[in-house]
C-alpha cells in the first residue's frame, strides 16, 4: 500500500486518478476499520489532513460553507450552526460516540453514504449542497445527489469532497434531529432530520427526512406538503408519518424489523415536532432563539 | 512488503523516529514496536474503546488511526499517567472502589476519564456516563466505574456541584 498526504486539493485529485484502487483517508473510522477487517486492500491511501482548505469554514451570502474534514466534534459547538441549520448540530451530537465524534469528518461521512448515521439524512434536511472536486474542476451538487445507495456515493473515483454548503433557510425555521437506538451511541434503529417553520400553531415550511429506513436517506415532498398549513396536529403527523412509512424500505436486522421500524416513522415524527415546538416555545417566551 | 515511511511520533512526552508500513495502525506501533502494552487491542474496529489514547488531548481510537498518519501530534497513552510510582486520581479512586474486574478495558476507561476531568474537574454523574460512550466493559461494571470516575471531581470540589443545562439539547 502507498501512502500519501497532498497539500492541495488538485494534488490529492491527481493522486486518486493515478490508481485504480485509491481511498481518501478523511477521520479514519470507517476506513482503517475495513482495512482492519481486510474487507477493503486499497494500493493507494491519500490522506486529506494536510489540505488547508478542508479544514476552512467560511460564508458567502446565504450559506455557512464547512470544510469537508471539518471534525463532527466541533460541529457540536458550532454556534453558526442555529436555525434551520440546527439540525446537523442536533445530529452532530447525537453521532455515535465521543470517540467517532473526535475522529469522524462532515465530508468522510457524506463520501461513505451511509443512511443510518446521523449527518446524511440532517444534511437533506438542511437542503445542504456539496461542493466535489475532480480533474476537470469543482462542481456543486445538492446533497441528496451524492447519495446513490447503501455506502455509494455518486463520486467517481478520482473526486473529492472539499467542503459543504448549508443554508441558512426560511426565516424563522427550526432545525431538529431525534433517533431511536437501543443504547446511546449504537446506530439508530431510526431517526429523524428535520426542518420546520411555524406562524402561530401553522406549519409553513416543513423538511422530514427519516434514516436508517432506505438506502438513502428518505426525503418524500409528498409528506412535507402534508404537514405544510396544517397545525401539525396528531392526524397530520400520522398522515404525513403514513407516506413516509409507505415510502420507506427498511431492513429487518439485529436493530429492529422492517415493521417495526415503519411503527416507529410517525412516532418519531410526532415526537421530534413536538420537541421543536417547544423549543421555538421557549425562545418565544425568552424573547430570543439560543439554540 | 510495503515500504515503510518514516515517522516522527510523540508518544508520552517523547519523540521516536520511526519506519512504519503505511497500513500499520498506531495501535499495532505502540504496542509492538514502541512496547507500551498498556494500551488494549480489542475488536479492532472501534468499537470498544480498549485502545484508546489522547490525541491532541482528545480521546480518539488507536486502532483507527494509521500511525503514519500520526506525525506531530501529541500521543499520551495510561503509560504515562503514573507519575513517579503514583496512580493517577482516577486510577486510584478505581481502586479505591473496586471497580476493576478482569482489568482488560481499563486502559480505556482511564484514559477517557482523565480527558473528561481534564477539561471538567467537577463532572457530573451524567456527563460520566457520556464521556464513558466509547468504552465498552464485558464484565459490565460500569456501575462502580462511573462511581468511581464521579469521584474525583467530588473530592476535589470545593462548589456544590451543578447539573448540566440539559445537555442533550443545546
Amino acid at each position: 500500500m502507498r501512502y500519501e498526504e497532498p497539500e492541495t486539493v488538485e494534488e490529492g485529485v491527481s493522486l486518486l486518478g493515478s490508481s485504480d484502487n485509491a481511498r481518501c483517508l478523511a477521520g479514519g473510522a470507517t476506513l482503517v476499520a475495513l482495512m482492519n477487517a481486510e474487507r477493503i486492500r486499497p494500493e493507494l491511501v491519500v490522506s486529506l489532513q494536510r489540505i488547508p482548505e478542508l479544514v476552512e469554514t467560511s460564508t458567502s451570502a446565504d450559506d455557512l460553507w464547512i470544510g469537508a474534514m471539518t471534525r463532527v466534534r466541533d460541529l457540536i459547538t458550532d454556534s453558526r450552526l442555529v436555525g434551520a441549520r440546527r439540525v446537523v448540530r442536533s445530529a452532530a451530537r447525537r453521532l455515535a460516540h465521543p470517540s467517532i465524534r473526535n475522529m469522524a469528518t462532515i465530508g468522510g461521512s457524506v463520501g461513505l453514504a451511509n443512511p443510518e448515521t446521523e449527518l446524511p439524512g440532517a444534511l437533506v434536511a438542511a437542503a445542504a449542497r456539496v461542493e466535489i472536486a475532480g480533474p476537470s474542476g469543482r462542481r456543486v451538487i445538492p446533497v441528496e445527489d451524492v447519495f446513490v445507495d447503501r455506502y455509494q456515493s455518486s463520486l467517481a473515483p478520482d473526486e473529492l469532497i472539499t467542503r459543504i454548503a448549508i443554508p441558512a433557510g426560511v426565516d424563522g425555521a427550526l432545525g431538529h434531529h431525534l433517533r431511536f437506538s437501543r443504547v446511546a451511541g449504537d446506530y439508530p434503529t431510526v431517526s429523524i432530520s428535520l426542518v420546520l417553520a411555524l406562524d402561530g400553531d401553522s406549519c409553513t415550511y416543513a423538511r422530514v427526512v427519516v434514516g436508517s429506513c432506505a438506502p438513502v436517506p428518505l426525503h418524500v415532498d409528498a409528506a412535507d406538503q402534508r404537514l405544510v398549513g396544517s397545525d401539525l396536529d396528531r392526524a397530520d403527523i400520522i398522515a404525513a408519518g403514513a407516506i413516509l412509512a409507505n415510502a420507506a424500505s427498511p431492513l429487518d436486522d439485529v436493530r429492529g424489523s422492517a415493521a417495526y421500524r415503519r411503527t416507529l416513522i410517525p412516532r418519531l415524527l410526532g415526537r421530534a415536532v413536538a420537541q421543536v415546538r417547544q423549543v421555538l416555545s421557549q425562545a418565544e417566551d425568552e424573547g430570543e432563539l439560543d439554540v | 512488503m510495503s515500504d515503510r515511511i518514516p515517522v516522527s511520533l510523540t508518544v508520552d512526552g517523547e519523540t521516536h523516529t520511526l519506519e512504519v508500513a503505511p497500513a500499520r495502525t498506531l495501535l499495532d506501533v505502540l504496542r509492538l514496536e514502541l512496547r507500551l502494552t498498556g494500551v488494549r487491542r480489542g475488536c479492532d474496529q472501534g468499537s470498544c474503546g480498549a485502545c484508546m489514547v489522547l490525541v491532541d488531548d482528545r480521546p480518539m481510537f488507536s486502532c483507527l488511526s494509521l500511525a503514519v498518519s500520526m506525525g506531530g501530534r501529541a500521543i499520551t497513552t495510561v503509560e504515562s499517567l503514573t507519575a513517579d510510582g503514583a496512580l493517577h486520581p482516577v486510577q486510584e479512586a478505581l481502586v479505591e472502589q473496586g471497580a476493576v474486574q478482569c482489568g482488560f478495558c481499563m486502559s480505556g476507561i482511564v484514559i477517557a476519564a482523565k480527558a473528561l476531568l481534564d477539561r471538567n474537574p467537577h463532572p457530573t454523574v451524567n456527563q460520566v456516563r457520556r464521556a464513558l460512550g466509547s468504552n465498552v466493559c464485558r464484565c459490565t461494571g460500569y456501575v462502580k466505574v462511573v462511581k468511581a470516575i464521579a469521584s474525583v471531581g467530588q473530592q476535589s470540589a470545593q462548589e456544590p456541584q451543578q447539573e448540566p443545562q440539559s445537555g442533550e439539547q443545546s
